[in-house]
C-alpha cells in the first residue's frame, strides 16, 4: 500500500488582514449540502441533532456543527469536528440528497471590531447588527464570486466560498480589512 | 499675509497655518483650508484657463462644484496628474502643482485665441456645416485637426499608483447635502435612532452658511451651529457624516452612489489611504436636500475674469477672507446679490453700483443700500465689458434705452436668481413641475422614496426651510420603524428673505447676432447661438442642446440650461414648461476611473482560478492557457524545446507509454435523488435508465431547437446516484440550464442538482501502461481490464484516501481518471508522477489532449460545434435515443431544416501534401477556380499536426460531408490553395483496440 497522501489546504496559512479585521484562513472541515423536502426536516433534524432551520438567512448550531439555510430545500451542513455527515443524515430513513462538498468550499474568518465593514467593501449585503444578527447567514455576492456568509459572533464573519475563488476572496476581503481601518 | 486681497479678521481660515503651491510655475502662498480659487485670488490671479472654443480668457465664475471656466490640471508626480479639476472644488496642499489647460504657448498669450477673431465662422452647428467639402477630406484632414484641438486637459500616459476602494452601506435615511435643511433633516432623523447617513461635497459641512453670514441658529453664529451640529451627528453611533462626499447617481431602490474624496487635500498622504472610496449606498428613505445654485447674468462679454456669482464673491470674502476687487459692479436680477455687496462694503470694498435689471428690488434690501450709502441703479442692465486679462470697467444703460454710462471697476458680480438641484431627484426618476410664480423647476412626482428639502424644493425663507426639513427627516425616519426620541426644535433666523430672478437673456445679451452674452461658459455657448438653433429649425430642447453643445460640457449645464431654455421658449414663442427640460444624467460631477473600478484592478481585477495541482504543474514547467477563468496547464517544454516539438513528444508518448494530465476543470454535477434517471433521460438524448449502477456513458445535451448545447461523460454511481461532467466552460451554465429545467418543466421529479467540480480533483492517467501506473496505489478496486472495462467507474481508495475512478478515456489510450477530494489532488498527483515518469510517461497539457482526441474524432463542443450543430451533423447521431418519447430537443431535432440534406456534417480532412496544417477557420470549396465570391462548403473546425500519424489532421464542417468521403476539396488561402481529401473522423485505432485494452 502507498503512502497516505497529504491533505493541501487551498488557502494554506493565509493570514492577513489589519487590526480592525483580521483575515484568516479556516481549518478543513467536514461539509455536506443537504436538499430535502419540508416532510424530511423533522425527521433530518432529529438525525443530525440540530434543527434544521426553515427561515430565510438563520441557522442552527450545536457542538461545533453548524445548519445554515440556504433555501427553500437546501442546507450547508459544515462541522468543524470532521464528523462524516451524510452518513449521520443517512440515519434519518426519509428522502433527501446528500452530497459532500467538504473539499469543494474552504472559509476564510474575518475577525475584528471593523470585519463588517472588511465584507462590506465586496458584498453588498446588509451585515448590520439588525439585519445579520449572530446566527445569520446568506449566500450573497463578493465582487465577483458567490459566497455564503455566517455570522459566528458579534465580531466574527465565517466566509464560505468554493476553493478556487479562495485566493480572490482573501484579496478583496485583505484591501477591504486595509480600509476599514481608516 | 497670504495674498494681497486677504483681508485682515474676514473668513474662517487660520492666518498663521499657511501652505505653498505653484500655479503655471509661479509659486503662491495660500491659506491652510484654501481651494485653489480662493488662493489664486487672494493672490489677485483672476486669468485661469482659457475656453473650449474660442479660446477667451477666462476666470474663476463660482465657488463651487458648478464652475465651469477654472479647470486645471493638478499634479503630484508623473503618474498621479489629474487634468479638468476644478479649482473651486480642489483644496491647496502644500507642494501642489497646478496648471492652466487650453492654451499655448502660454495662458496669458494664447495662439489659439485666433479662434475669438474668427468666431463669425463658428457660430453654432459650424462643426455639421463646414467640413463637408470635399468629403475625402473629412478623414484625412479635418478630423485629426479637431480632435487634435478638442479636449480640455491632457491625461496621463503612466499608469496611476493610488489605490481606490470601495464600501456597500445601508442605512434607513439617507440624507444628501449638510447644509441647514441637510442638517436638521439629519438630526430630526437621527434622534429616532434611525440608521443615518448624511454627506456633503464640501470639506466642511454649512452649504450656504459658508457665505450667508447674518444667518443665527438657536442664538448661535449658523456657521458654528452647522459645525456643532455635524460634530454631534457623528458622535452618534446611529449617523455616518462624511465630507467631501459627492452623491453622484442615483439609481433604482434609493440605490445612491457616493465619491468620497479621502486624500485630494492632503501634502502626503498615507499611502495606506484610498485616494478617494466609493459609498454604493441602499437607503430605505433618502432626503434631498441639495441646495440650489446661483445663475449668473447673460448680456454682452460677461465672461471676462473678474466676473463672477455674487455668492461666490460673498463666500470668497466671508469664508476664505478674500476680496475679490477693490472695486466692485453689482448685476442682478435678484436680491440675493445685495447682501453680497453688503457684506463687500463692511469689509471695506467700495461697490461701484448696483445695477438691478428690476424695477423694483426688495424693499428690504433697497433701503439698507441706501442706508449704507451704495447707488442702486434700478431697470437698468449691464451692456458691455471691458478688460481683456481682466474686467475694467462696465458700461450700463437704462432698460429702454438712454442712460448709457461706463463705469470702471476691477470685478463685477452676478445674480439671476437661483436653480434648485433637482439633480438627483431627476435621476431618482423623479418628473420635475414648473413653478410659474418663482420661475423654477421644482420635484414634482416622486419615483421613489425620497423627499426634497430646503433651496432645492423651492422652499423660501430660512425657519420654513429648517421646519420643512426637520418634519421630512423624522417623517421618512420613522416610516423606516424607528421609534426613538422626541421632536428636534431649531430657531433660525437670517437678515433678509430674497424676491426675484430671471431667466434667459437681460437687454444687454442684445439681438445682434456678433454680441458675446454667453450662457454656457466652458462651451462658449451665447444666447445668440441658441436663437440661431431656433432660426435653423429646432425646436426640440434635446435638439438644440445638440446644436448648440449647450450644457454638455464637463459642468453639465448647472449654470447654463435654465438660461438656455428660457431662450429657446422666448424665441419659439413658447411657455417654457411647453419647450421642457433636458434630461438630468449621473454623474452629478465627474468621477474618476479609479474610483469607479476601485478594487477590481491587478489581481483582483477577475478571479484567476487555479487547480489543486497548479503549484506542481508550475515548477514542473507548464506553459499555462486562460480557459475562462481557470488557468490550465497547456504542455510541459522542455529545456530548449518549441511548444510543436514539446507537443509532439507528448503526444507520443502518451501512446506509446502514458501520460498524466489535469481534467480537475471539468465541470461536474451530482444527481440525486429516486428520479435521478428520469431526469437525465429528460435532459439527454440518450437513454440513463438503462445504465447500470459502476457503469458510464458519453452524453449529448440539446438545447430545445435541437443544437447541441454541451456534452460529457456520466457515470451511475447508485440507483439514485449519478456523477455527470461538463465541458470546462459549460459547466456553470449546465447546471443552470438542468436547474432551470428541473424548476420549470420537471419539479414533480425528486431529484436534485449539487455542482460538485471544485469537490474533485481529477487526475487522467492514458496510455498503454496507465494501469500499471495506478495499479499499486489503488485499494478495494478490482481494474482488470476484465473487471474494470472501458466506461466503468467504483469507488475506492488510493494512496488511502477516497476516490471516485473512471475507465474512460478522451484519448484513445486505456485510461482511468481519478478522482479524489481537492485537497489530496496534489499528494495523488505526486505518488502517480512518482510511478509514472520512472516508466518514461510525461505529464501532459491541454494542447497534447486537443490533439490526441482528434486523432480519435472526438469532438469538442464549442469548437467543432457552434451553436448550429445537431448530433446528427456532427456525427454523435448513436447517441441519440430512438426510443425515447422525450428529452430536450427532440422536437426541434424533427424540424424540417434540421432534417433536410446538405446539412454542414463533420468530417475529417488529410491535406494531398502531408506536412501541411490546415488554419482552423480556414474556409473550404469544391472548386477552386471558381470566380470570387466562391460558394463556399463548410470551414476547418480543428486542425494539427499529429505526431502519431505522421501527417496532419484535420475536422471541418462540410455541406453533405458525410456523402462526401474520398472526394478532393480546396481550401484556399491567400498564397496558395491547399487540396483535401475528405476522410472519416477517426485517425487512429479505428477498432478501438487501445482504448479496450
Amino acid at each position: 500500500m502507498a503512502e497516505q497522501a497529504l491533505r493541501k489546504a487551498p488557502l494554506g496559512g493565509f493570514n492577513g488582514g489589519s487590526a480592525a479585521a483580521h483575515v484568516s484562513a479556516a481549518a478543513p472541515a467536514t461539509r455536506l449540502s443537504l436538499r430535502a423536502a419540508p416532510d424530511a426536516v423533522a425527521a433530518l433534524s432529529k438525525a443530525l441533532g440540530l434543527d434544521l432551520p426553515t427561515r430565510p438567512k438563520t441557522s442552527a448550531s450545536a457542538k461545533g456543527q453548524h445548519a445554515l439555510w440556504l433555501g427553500p430545500d437546501e442546507w450547508l451542513l459544515i462541522d468543524e469536528q470532521g464528523a462524516d455527515l451524510a452518513a449521520v443524515a443517512a440515519k434519518s430513513g426519509v428522502l433527501h440528497s446528500a452530497v459532500d462538498v467538504s473539499h469543494r468550499n474552504t472559509a476564510i474568518l474575518v475577525a475584528g471590531p471593523k470585519a463588517a465593514q472588511a465584507i462590506a467593501s465586496a458584498s453588498p449585503h446588509d451585515l448590520s447588527a439588525s439585519a445579520f444578527p449572530v446566527g445569520a447567514c446568506a449566500r450573497t455576492v463578493l465582487g465577483k464570486i458567490e459566497v455564503v456568509i455566517y455570522r459566528a459572533g458579534e465580531q466574527e464573519y465565517r466566509v464560505e466560498c468554493w476553493r478556487s475563488f479562495s485566493p480572490y476572496a482573501f484579496g478583496v476581503l485583505a484591501e477591504g480589512a486595509e480600509d476599514a481601518a481608516h | 499675509m497670504s495674498g494681497a486681497n486677504r483681508i485682515a479678521g474676514a473668513g474662517r481660515l487660520t492666518p498663521a497655518r499657511t501652505a505653498r503651491f505653484t500655479f503655471d510655475g509661479k509659486s503662491y502662498e495660500a491659506l491652510e483650508g484654501d481651494t485653489v480659487a480662493s488662493a489664486l485670488l487672494a493672490n489677485g490671479v483672476h486669468l485661469v484657463g482659457r475656453s473650449f472654443k474660442y479660446h477667451r480668457p477666462r476666470g474663476i465664475l463660482s465657488a463651487g462644484a458648478e464652475e465651469p471656466n477654472a479647470l486645471i490640471d493638478v499634479e503630484r508626480d508623473a503618474a498621479r496628474k489629474q487634468p479638468n479639476v476644478r479649482a473651486t472644488v480642489q483644496e491647496v496642499f502644500d507642494g501642489a502643482t497646478i496648471s492652466s489647460q487650453n492654451r499655448w504657448p502660454s495662458l496669458a498669450f494664447d495662439v489659439g485665441g485666433i479662434n475669438n477673431l474668427l468666431s463669425p465662422f463658428f457660430a453654432a452647428g459650424f462643426y455639421y456645416k463646414t467640413f463637408m467639402w470635399p468629403k475625402a477630406a473629412w478623414e484625412k484632414f479635418y478630423e485629426p485637426r479637431i480632435r487634435a484641438a478638442a479636449g480640455l486637459g491632457v491625461a496621463p500616459t503612466q499608469a496611476d499608483t493610488d489605490h481606490y476602494t470601495n464600501r456597500f452601506a445601508h442605512c434607513d435615511v439617507l440624507v444628501v447635502g449638510a447644509g441647514v435643511a441637510g442638517l436638521s433633516a439629519a438630526l430630526a432623523a437621527a434622534e429616532t435612532g434611525a440608521r443615518v447617513i448624511l454627506c456633503d461635497e464640501q470639506p466642511e459641512v454649512g452649504g450656504a452658511l459658508h457665505y450667508d453670514k447674518s444667518v443665527k441658529i438657536d442664538g448661535q453664529d449658523g456657521f458654528a451651529w452647522a459645525q456643532a451640529t455635524a460634530a454631534r451627528l457623528a458622535a452618534m453611533d446611529n449617523v455616518t457624516v462624511l465630507t467631501r462626499t459627492t452623491a453622484f447617481g442615483y439609481y433604482a431602490q434609493n440605490f445612491v452612489v457616493l465619491a468620497e474624496r479621502v486624500t485630494e487635500h492632503l501634502a502626503r498622504p498615507d499611502r495606506k489611504l484610498p485616494r478617494e472610496r466609493m459609498w454604493q449606498v441602499r437607503a430605505k428613505r433618502v432626503v434631498l436636500a441639495t441646495g440650489a445654485i446661483e445663475r449668473h447674468m447673460v448680456f454682452a462679454n460677461n465672461d471676462r475674469p473678474g466676473v463672477m456669482l455674487a455668492s461666490a464673491a460673498r463666500t470668497y470674502l466671508n469664508h476664505f477672507g478674500v476680496a475679490v476687487g477693490k472695486k466692485v459692479g453689482v448685476y442682478t436680477a435678484n436680491d440675493s446679490a445685495y447682501e453680497a455687496a453688503f457684506d463687500l462694503h463692511r469689509a471695506g470694498v467700495r461697490i461701484a453700483a448696483i445695477v438691478d435689471n428690476r424695477a423694483k428690488p426688495g424693499e428690504g434690501v433697497l433701503a439698507e443700500a441706501r442706508s449704507l450709502g451704495i447707488e442702486v441703479l434700478t431697470g437698468h442692465s449691464v451692456i458691455d465689458t471691458k478688460g481683456h486679462r481682466r474686467v475694467n470697467s462696465m458700461t450700463i444703460a437704462r432698460n429702454g434705452g438712454g442712460g448709457k454710462r461706463t463705469i470702471a471697476i476691477d470685478a463685477l458680480i452676478m445674480s439671476a436668481g437661483w436653480t434648485p438641484s433637482v439633480h438627483l431627484f431627476s435621476q431618482s426618476r423623479g418628473k420635475v413641475a414648473y413653478n410659474a410664480e418663482t420661475g423654477q423647476f421644482l420635484p414634482g412626482t416622486y419615483a421613489q422614496d425620497c423627499l426634497s428639502v430646503g433651496a432645492c424644493n423651492g422652499t423660501n425663507g430660512l425657519q420654513a426651510t429648517v421646519e420643512e426639513a426637520l418634519a421630512a427627516g423624522e417623517l421618512m425616519a420613522r416610516a423606516t420603524g424607528s421609534k426613538a426620541g422626541g421632536k428636534v426644535e431649531i430657531r433660525a433666523e437670517n437678515a433678509f428673505e430674497w424676491t426675484g430672478g430671471m431667466a434667459g437673456a437681460a437687454e444687454g445679451a442684445g439681438a445682434n447676432d456678433n454680441v458675446k452674452a454667453f450662457i454656457d461658459f466652458q462651451n462658449d455657448v451665447c444666447a445668440k447661438d441658441i436663437r440661431l438653433a431656433v432660426r435653423e429649425g429646432m425646436h426640440s430642447i434635446e435638439h438644440i442642446k445638440r446644436f448648440t453643445t449647450n450644457g454638455m460640457a464637463t459642468d453639465q449645464g448647472k449654470l447654463s440650461n435654465i438660461h438656455g431654455l428660457a431662450i429657446a421658449a422666448e424665441t419659439l414663442g413658447r411657455d417654457i414648461p411647453k419647450v421642457g427640460l433636458t434630461t438630468f444624467r449621473a454623474p452629478y460631477t465627474p468621477v474618476t476611473y479609479g474610483t469607479i473600478i476601485n478594487h477590481s484592478r491587478g489581481e483582483l481585477f477577475d478571479p484567476t482560478r487555479k487547480t489543486p495541482m497548479h503549484a506542481w504543474e508550475e515548477a514542473h514547467g507548464a506553459v499555462f492557457e486562460d480557459v475562462g477563468q481557470w488557468k490550465r496547464a497547456w504542455y510541459y517544454p522542455r529545456a530548449g524545446e518549441t511548444m510543436h516539438e514539446a507537443v509532439s513528444r507528448e503526444c507520443k508518448t502518451v501512446r506509446d507509454v502514458a501520460g498524466v494530465f489535469d481534467a480537475s476543470t471539468l465541470g461536474k454535477i451530482e444527481v440525486v435523488g429516486p428520479d435521478a434517471a428520469e431526469f437525465l433521460n429528460l435532459m439527454y438524448t440518450n437513454a440513463w435508465d438503462t445504465l447500470k449502477p459502476g457503469r458510464c456513458r458519453y452524453g449529448i445535451m440539446l438545447r430545445e431547437d435541437g443544437y447541441v448545447y454541451d456534452d460529457g461523460v456520466v457515470g451511475r454511481i447508485a440507483e439514485d446516484r449519478f456523477h455527470v461532467t461538463t465541458t470546462t466552460g459549460g459547466a456553470p451554465r449546465v447546471m443552470n440550464h438542468m436547474e432551470d429545467y428541473l424548476q420549470t418543466e420537471f419539479p414533480h421529479l425528486k431529484v436534485w442538482l449539487t455542482s460538485t467540480t471544485e469537490q474533485w480533483a481529477v487526475i487522467a492517467v492514458q496510455g498503454p501502461k496507465a494501469r500499471e501506473i495506478i495499479a499499486p496505489l489503488v485499494e478495494g478496486i478490482d481494474i482488470s481490464n476484465e473487471a474494470f472495462p472501458h466506461m466503468s467507474v467504483r469507488e475506492g481508495k488510493i494512496c488511502g484516501v477516497p476516490t471516485r475512478l473512471f475507465r474512460m478515456s478522451f484519448t484513445g489510450e486505456t485510461g482511468f481518471e481519478v478522482n479524489v477530494p481537492a485537497d489530496y489532488g496534489q499528494a495523488v498527483w505526486e505518488a502517480i508522477w512518482a510511478r509514472a515518469e520512472p516508466m518514461g510517461a510525461c505529464a501532459y497539457g491541454t494542447e497534447t489532449m486537443h490533439v490526441l482526441r482528434a486523432e480519435k474524432g472526438y469532438i469538442i463542443v464549442g469548437q467543432d460545434t457552434d451553436g448550429t450543430v445537431t448530433p446528427f451533423d456532427a456525427g454523435v447521431g448513436w447517441a441519440v435515443s430512438k426510443k425515447k418519447t422525450d428529452f430536450v430537443g427532440i422536437r426541434g431535432l424533427k424540424r424540417p431544416d434540421l432534417v433536410a440534406e446538405g446539412r454542414k456534417q463533420l468530417v475529417g480532412l488529410k491535406t494531398k501534401d502531408p506536412t501541411v496544417v490546415l488554419e482552423e477557420g480556414a474556409h473550404i470549396v469544391a472548386d477552386p477556380n471558381q470566380p470570387i465570391p466562391m460558394k463556399m462548403l463548410g470551414h476547418v473546425t480543428s486542425s494539427y499536426w499529429s505526431s502519431n500519424c505522421g501527417h496532419s489532421i484535420a475536422l471541418a464542417l462540410v455541406a453533405g460531408g458525410q456523402a462526401r468521403m474520398g472526394q478532393t476539396l480546396y481550401v484556399p488561402m491567400p498564397d496558395r490553395t491547399i487540396a483535401v481529401e475528405v476522410t472519416d473522423m477517426v485517425f487512429i485505432d479505428k477498432e478501438g483496440a487501445r482504448l479496450n485494452g
